[in-house]
């Protein structure tokens, strides 16, 4: 069995919705939200380099890269802002972070 | 020059009072409001010789006001004789009452506002007398409501001062609104607002006839009952009266200023001033003899009885007016005038004098509990008394009295000559009603006289202890106004009335100068018992009243429980009031409840303002429960978001 194109698309995809899943589904608390994110993008960049070999240009390999720095930043800051908020109110759990209901 | 000055110095001091008081503090703002007033006083009488005397009357255009196609109304100051005398009242007795008012208003916090006020009041007067059309006398008129609007509601904090003045206000509106009803019919009719325009006319347009409120009307006597209208709400005659009684509520100061000597006799200025229209329109003039005599008559039997010493001097000046306006309803428009001058004397003395009596009992007014005060404060008792026998007309025909007598036994006397023909009914009605009104003027101006100052005091004991007479500078104008009410008539009379009154009034009025005047002023020619009859009856008057407070004290109380419906009428002001609020006042209430809790809180602001709040506050409550606060919710909105856009490229791509 040759591992083709669509094989990837639908790792990715998988990947995708159980980012998402996690996302909706997850009612515990934010770390696993933040690692649901990565696991999004990481779908999108499997996505960005198997198009990239399939179609011969490199520009979708050189995006990829940008994402995971991207994702790198971003994991740092979440996660810096998830331990203020720690410290603040003494739990992360996503049912309290209500602050913002009207 | 001089009339400018004299026109804008009570401005001048209203505004320096009224907006510099607080700063340059109530004793400056008295002295300059003062100042100016004598110095307008002291001019008045320079222009009332210019005028009275040399002749020298004037028109001065001050500048334009209004200008609309062939409307045209100027600011202006016409001076003729009327004005002159005009003037020379309301200068003066405003100029004394702001000095009595140094005293009267001594303990006051409001002191820059009241004479801001009073000089207001004087500047507005003096532009109604002075004008030379309709429309600026219309300006000065509803000024001098303001005027008087403000100062009988100076002590706003009390219940009763608001009413009164709401209800002068309203009582007078009611009077305007024939006056401006008039004057528009005047300029429909002549085309012109321009007093000598007007009346140079009256004669071509004595015929015309106009439709009004569905009926045909002789255009001359339509204008003259409009204008009639405006004057009885003005000068408190009977329907419209009722807001002179209460006006009291004001210091004693306004109401001797603005309710007895000047804004009230506006009315009849306006009737002299309008004299022409009035000759060519015989019925309104018997309608003004009738309601004149009337209101005379009818002022007069509440004055017996009513217990309020300001009160009784109150009912007095209506009943005065009621002279006023029978003397010009039968034509005797400079014996109009002449009583307008003298009373303005006496009546503002006997206010004034009551204001001392009030001050020196702390303020109170209820002559039932006054009596045997005349040692305690012996010159206002004296200048009471010589205002009394000025009001009630004392004198000896033929060899001469007090200011009253010469005025008021001319009025009456000009009834009488009017109605002896036999032909002018009303004029006959006016006789009877003035000769019957003078015996009971005389009648209750000695009951007050004999219940403040004679007998025993009836008070508290400690008020008595207290009671002192007034400060020189309230005893001062009081003894100007006494020399005023005592030689204004003997002194005046020959130019007012006798025989130098052709030339005094000049053509300022009808009838008196030129070739009428002689005929008109003959006061030789009645019957003696006409002439003796005023006396006689204004004696009896005293002698009733002597025997009543004097002689055996306990007699008014008999009459109250033995006559007791009859005297409750009159304790009642006829139920008057009572009519007004059972017939008027209550309905218009009620209407006006409808419009305000219906109307106004129901569907105005309950569709309008509150409405639009409620329903978009409404909104924003439904609309901020999609704000749950949970970060799934957002990320789930994002995610549809980003679905529907993908969704959205895809079909515009494939599509």
């Amino acid at each position: 069995m040759i591992i083709g194109l669509s094989h990837y698309l639908v790792v990715a995809a998988i990947l995708f919705t159980i980012g998402v899943f996690g996302i909706f589904i997850n009612r515990k608390n934010v770390i696993i939200i933040l690692m649901c994110i990565e696991l999004i993008l990481l779908a999108v960049n499997i996505n960005f380099v198997a198009f990239s070999t399939h179609m011969g240009d490199i520009a979708g390999q050189v995006f990829a890269m940008f994402i995971l720095t991207v994702a790198a930043a971003e994991a740092a800051i979440g996660l810096a802002i998830l331990v203020v908020y720690f410290r603040n109110r003494g739990n992360i759990a996503v049912e309290d972070i209500d602050l913002m209901k009207g | 020059m001089m009339y400018k000055i004299i026109l804008f110095a009570p401005l001048l001091g209203a505004l320096i009072a009224g907006l510099l008081g607080r700063r340059i503090g109530d004793k400056t703002a008295q002295t300059v409001t003062t100042a100016l007033l004598l110095l307008a006083a002291a001019l008045s009488w320079g222009a009332f010789i210019n005028v009275g005397y040399g002749h020298a009357t004037q028109e001065i255009d001050l500048f334009r006001w209004m200008d609309v196609g062939d409307f045209k109304a100027n600011w202006a100051l016409k001076v003729d004789t009327l004005t002159a005398v005009m003037l020379v009242v309301v200068t003066t007795v405003s100029a004394l009452v702001h000095v009595y008012s140094w005293g009267y208003m001594k303990d006051d916090p409001g002191k820059a506002r009241f004479f801001s006020y009073l000089s207001y009041f004087t500047f507005a007067m003096l532009v109604l007398v002075t004008s030379n059309n309709f429309i600026q006398m219309f300006f000065g008129w509803e000024g001098v409501g303001v005027a008087s609007y403000l100062l009988i509601g100076f002590w706003y904090k009390k219940p009763s001062a608001n009413a009164a003045a709401i209800k002068a206000f309203v009582t007078n509106r009611v009077g305007d609104v024939g006056l401006a009803l008039g004057i528009m019919a005047i300029y429909l009719i002549f085309g012109s607002v321009h007093f000598d325009e007007v009346f140079a006319q009256v004669h071509d347009k004595a015929d015309l006839v106009v439709p009004f409120l569905g009926m045909e009307f002789g255009a001359i006597e339509l204008i003259a009952g409009l204008l009639f209208i405006g004057a009885m709400g003005k000068s408190a005659q009977f329907i419209l009266h009722v807001w002179l009684p209460d006006a009291m509520e004001g210091p004693t100061p306004v109401s001797a200023l603005i309710h007895a000597a000047t804004m009230v006799t506006a009315g009849v200025f306006l009737v002299c001033r309008a004299a022409p229209i009035y000759e060519a329109a015989p019925v309104v003039s018997g309608f003004v003899t009738i309601l004149g005599a009337f209101t005379a008559f009818f002022a007069a039997t509440i004055g017996l009885v009513q217990n309020d010493i300001k009160r009784v001097i109150a009912f007095s000046t209506c009943s005065q007016l009621g002279y006023m306006f029978f003397a010009a309803g039968v034509g005797a428009y400079d014996a109009a005038m002449f009583h307008l001058f003298t009373h303005a004397f006496f009546k503002a003395l006997l206010f004034l004098c009551a204001g001392s009596v009030i001050v020196a009992l702390h303020h109170e007014q209820d002559m039932r509990k006054m009596g045997g005060i005349s040692k305690l404060v012996p010159v206002t008792y004296i200048l009471m008394i010589v205002g009394t026998l000025a009001l009630t007309g004392v004198g000896i025909p033929g060899v001469g009295g007090f200011a009253g007598f010469y005025s008021k036994d001319a009025i009456i006397e000009a009834a009488y000559a009017a109605g002896a023909g036999g032909h002018n009914a009303p004029a006959v009605f006016a006789f009877w009603a003035g000769l019957i009104a003078a015996g009971m003027t005389s009648f209750y101006s000695w009951r007050l006289i004999f219940m403040t100052f004679h007998g025993k005091f009836r008070g508290d004991k400690e008020t008595l202890k207290h009671a002192h007479e007034s400060p020189l500078n309230m005893v001062v104008p009081l003894g100007v106004l006494a020399v005023g009410a005592v030689l204004a008539g003997a002194f005046f009379y020959g130019q007012f009335l006798g025989d130098h009154k052709a030339g005094f009034w000049g053509h300022a009025l009808p009838g008196a100068g030129g070739e009428h005047g002689a005929e008109a002023g003959g006061h030789h020619d009645f019957p003696t018992w006409v002439l003796w009859a005023p006396f006689v009856v204004t004696l009896l008057g005293f002698i009733l009243a002597w025997l009543m407070y004097i002689r055996d004290n306990g007699t008014e109380k008999r009459i109250a429980a033995e006559g007791g419906v009859f005297y409750k009428f009159l304790l009642n002001k006829w139920y008057i009031d009572e009519l007004y609020e059972a017939t008027i006042i209550r309905g218009a209430r009620k209407l006006g409840d409808i419009f305000w809790k219906i109307g106004d809180i129901k569907i105005i602001d309950g569709f309008g303002p509150n409405g639009f709040a409620a329903a978009s506050l409404a909104f924003g409550r439904k609309l901020s429960k999609f704000q749950s606060g949970y970060l799934y919710h957002y990320a789930f909105v994002m995610l549809l978001g980003v679905a529907g856009l993908v969704a959205f490229v895809s079909m515009k791509a494939v599509g």
